[in-house]
């Protein structure tokens, strides 16, 4: 089966404009995921972009419809798969949202803590990228050394390196254990000579500031148009963050700051990037100096949470909750409405439309995919540009490939 | 005649195979095929914690002809497969596939309408690697394998050479009788006539013979 | 959470609109024939810029649904984190809309991600086909009539074998 041949590669008869028609993915190095572009060429200079995506769509939203609300989280986590925890999180709070519970404040601490980590292994990965592509690969290796250090924080938080699922309807998975937040407080004493490096090593370099400098603006005007969200939209200049505006989780308790710039450039997106992972780092370690201590679930009569195995053994409540949430045709008690709620993911807006029929199971849980959303971009930002910019605005959008199709 | 025993130390007698053999396996040239999650795995295989350089499979190439290892990293769905048996067909012999992942090996929790259950029923698969995704020890582990497959296997001549006779590249059709099996066309390059009857002929006869 | 006056003005220039809340969001529920003029009056007058999602649901086995698609349109506000959720519902055959691509460029993909799952046609969208899936395949998977392991289609691919090397 060949592949297929887009609308814009089908020569018509008109008089071309551009002088060759170049396929660029869906295996390329510089796509880092599976996605296709189709550049309209006039020399070196690209006249045209078609993006052609769908290369890793699995059906996300109609597997929603076939596992529980606890089941689904599994899923979430291979859909942005740089931060998993991001969409642990995003998920369960929808689905509490829907069900009107309000987690223990120790719960919110630790998924703020969990949140902002997965924030800061995105944007590593993302400039990683940026650096890789424009040619500077001992940067890769540098960022993809704190990302380690991530990996083993979650390892000692859940059990798993980085398909966590970690969060629970109305709690986590296991509370955090004296040596996870010891290995948080190592990696917030080692985290910022990490980043001072990569500052040193690519932010004042010669040539990754011309590379990226002046390279795929995206207007303000332009940004809110095309509803771009995120890192993105707030290097275009928009204030919009979603821990400041609607503070969900505990975001309200800490001090930080919102990372924006005026530029809208690939160079002004890394920048944003770089900020906001030291104002991360300051939002955890505010975050685990104040952790409250605590259950990490909601109250057992809730009817939400599996109850520890010496409450199902010992007590009544624990007895009948387990039994109502374990049996096939009882489970969770969800009203037959419809709830959309959002966090600010590393990428930009996370929501899920989540509508419930009463069931245990999802009728329909719809993301909304910020990397979706972004690649719409594209096109617009690498007018005019030359082919090597292709790899530096693709990098700098920061495209997941299974949050792009789900 | 000179006896074994008069050989200098530093010199070493082989078979031809094993020689070839060792080569290769000792500087496999992978090709990521990376999809999804597993990728990242992938990367992390390669960064510097890891390090698959100890393994002498460091040298990571985009390009499916320069290769010989391809790993399937992520899940594969059915638009993406074409794309896949392109690649692989691409690649020269001889050449091996891991298929990293519970996604890549079955289809893993992934059991949609989208997504192929399993590459290898589409394509030939040398080793799968399990997990979801796997540690990048898993990965290694299963060159290690892989490496001991290649010492195994195969001759200097390529590995099942000797069953097959040497084609030259023909362009893929569609099986009339079975719409599901490729099947080889006409030679893509024109040829002549003596080249294609050396091809067709066993290696090492004569065109005349 | 919108202002009472915002919803209070959709309700004075719209009344065939019913609006309901929810844990502290509206929901703004048109006919499908003015789905286009609130949303042009959002953007317009009531300042939600913004297009945050379109998406759809197929109501084909929910309870005392009396709609088979609802389309969901979620509008917000660029300088806060201000929502509104407009919601019309259209029915088979033939499912149609009028597009917003002409007020959001952002909603051009969210349309044709909408017509590709569910099959809804966007009338005046330039350049409506499918996005996800390949152009060959003939159903809308996110319909609930459609069965998760799908029809078929993903093993109907040509099997490459060690031979053709």
């Amino acid at each position: 089966m060949p592949l297929q041949r887009s609308e814009l590669s089908q020569a018509t008869d008109e008089v071309q404009e551009y002088l060759w028609t170049m396929n660029f993915g869906p295996q390329h190095p510089a796509t880092h995921t599976t996605l296709r572009l189709i550049l309209k060429l006039e020399g070196e200079r690209v006249v045209d972009a078609d993006c052609d995506i769908g290369y890793l769509h699995s059906g996300f939203e109609k597997l929603a419809e076939h596992l529980n609300y606890n089941q689904y989280v599994t899923i979430t986590d291979r859909m942005n798969y740089v931060s998993p925890m991001a969409n642990n999180v995003a998920w369960h709070l929808a689905v509490e949202k829907l069900m009107g519970l309000e987690v223990p404040p120790r719960c919110q601490y630790l998924r703020v803590i969990v949140a902002e980590l997965a924030r800061i292994a995105d944007h590593l990965v993302c400039n990683a990228a940026v650096g890789l592509d424009t040619g500077a690969f001992t940067f890769f290796m540098y960022a993809f050394n704190p990302r380690e250090m991530i990996y083993d924080i979650f390892e000692a938080l859940c059990g798993a390196r980085f398909t966590n699922s970690y969060t629970r309807v109305g709690g986590l998975m296991y509370d955090a254990s004296p040596k996870a937040i010891e290995l948080i407080r190592e990696f917030l004493r080692k985290m910022p000579r990490a980043l001072d490096d990569m500052d040193r090593l690519l932010t004042r370099n010669r040539v990754f500031v011309d590379r990226t400098k002046g390279i795929g603006v995206l207007t303000k005007e332009e940004a809110i148009n095309r509803g771009v969200t995120g890192p993105i939209a707030r290097a275009s200049g928009v204030t919009r963050d979603l821990r400041k505006d609607e503070p969900y989780l505990a975001y309200s308790d800490f001090d930080f700051q919102v990372c924006c710039a005026q530029g809208g450039d690939c160079y002004a997106r890394y920048l944003v990037r770089m900020a906001e992972m030291r104002e991360s780092l300051k939002i955890i370690h505010q975050a685990v100096e104040n952790l409250p201590s605590g259950p990490v679930h909601v109250d057992v009569g809730q009817r939400a949470i599996i109850p520890d195995k010496w409450q199902v053994h010992s007590t009544i409540e624990g007895l009948i909750t387990h039994f109502e949430i374990i049996m096939q045709n009882r489970g969770f008690e969800v009203p037959c409405e419809e709830v959309y709620c959002a966090t600010e993911s590393p990428n930009g807006e996370l929501g899920f439309y989540i509508v419930g029929d009463g069931s245990p199971y999802a009728y329909r849980a719809r993301c909304r995919p910020p990397s979706f959303v972004h690649f719409a971009l594209f096109p617009h930002l690498i007018r005019g540009h030359m082919l090597g910019d292709v790899v530096a605005v693709l990098g700098s959008l920061n495209i997941i490939a299974a949050e792009l199709d789900r | 005649m000179t006896r074994m025993t008069d050989l200098p130390d530093n010199v070493v007698i082989t078979k031809l195979d094993a020689l070839v053999n060792w080569c290769r396996k000792n500087s496999l040239w992978p090709m990521p095929f990376a999809t999804a999650c597993c990728g990242i795995e992938l990367m992390a295989t390669g960064a510097s914690r890891h390090d698959i350089a100890r393994f002498g499979a460091e040298v990571f190439r985009f390009s499916p002809r320069q290769c010989d290892l391809m790993i399937v990293a992520g899940r594969v769905v059915m638009k993406m497969m074409p794309v896949l048996q392109r690649i692989w067909l691409q690649m020269h012999e001889p050449k091996w596939c891991i298929s990293m992942g519970a996604c890549a090996s079955t289809g893993g929790v992934f059991d949609t309408y989208a997504v192929v259950q399993g590459i290898d029923r589409f394509i030939p698969v040398d080793m799968y690697v399990p997990g979801c995704p796997p540690r990048p020890e898993q990965l290694l582990q299963a060159i290690i394998d892989l490496q001991e497959k290649i010492q195994r296997e195969g001759s200097a001549w390529g590995k099942d050479v000797e069953r097959r006779p040497h084609q030259p590249p023909r362009a893929l059709l569609a099986d009339p009788k079975n719409p599901r099996l490729l099947v080889a066309g006409p030679p893509i390059f024109a040829q002549d006539e003596a080249a294609n009857k050396w091809d067709t002929g066993k290696r090492g006869e004569s065109p005349d013979s | 959470m919108v202002s009472s006056e915002t919803i209070q003005a959709i309700q004075a220039r719209f009344p065939s609109a019913e609006i309901t809340e929810f844990r502290k969001q509206f929901r703004v529920c048109v006919p499908r024939e003015i789905v286009h003029d609130v949303l042009r009056f959002l953007k317009d007058e009531c300042g939600f810029t913004l297009i945050i999602d379109i998406t759809c649901v197929d109501y084909l086995y929910y309870p005392k649904a009396k709609d088979r698609f609802g389309v969901v349109y979620i509008v917000g506000r660029p300088e806060n984190a201000d929502r509104l959720i407009v919601k019309t519902f259209v029915n088979d055959p033939e499912p149609t809309l009028p597009t917003v691509t002409d007020l959001w460029e952002g909603a051009r993909w969210l349309e044709r991600e909408v017509w590709d799952m569910f099959g809804i046609r966007f009338e005046g969208h330039a350049n409506l086909r499918r996005i996800l899936l390949p152009e060959d395949f003939q159903d809308h998977p996110l319909r609930k009539d459609y069965p998760l392991q799908g029809r078929g289609e993903r093993h109907n691919i040509p099997v490459v074998t060690r031979d053709m090397g």
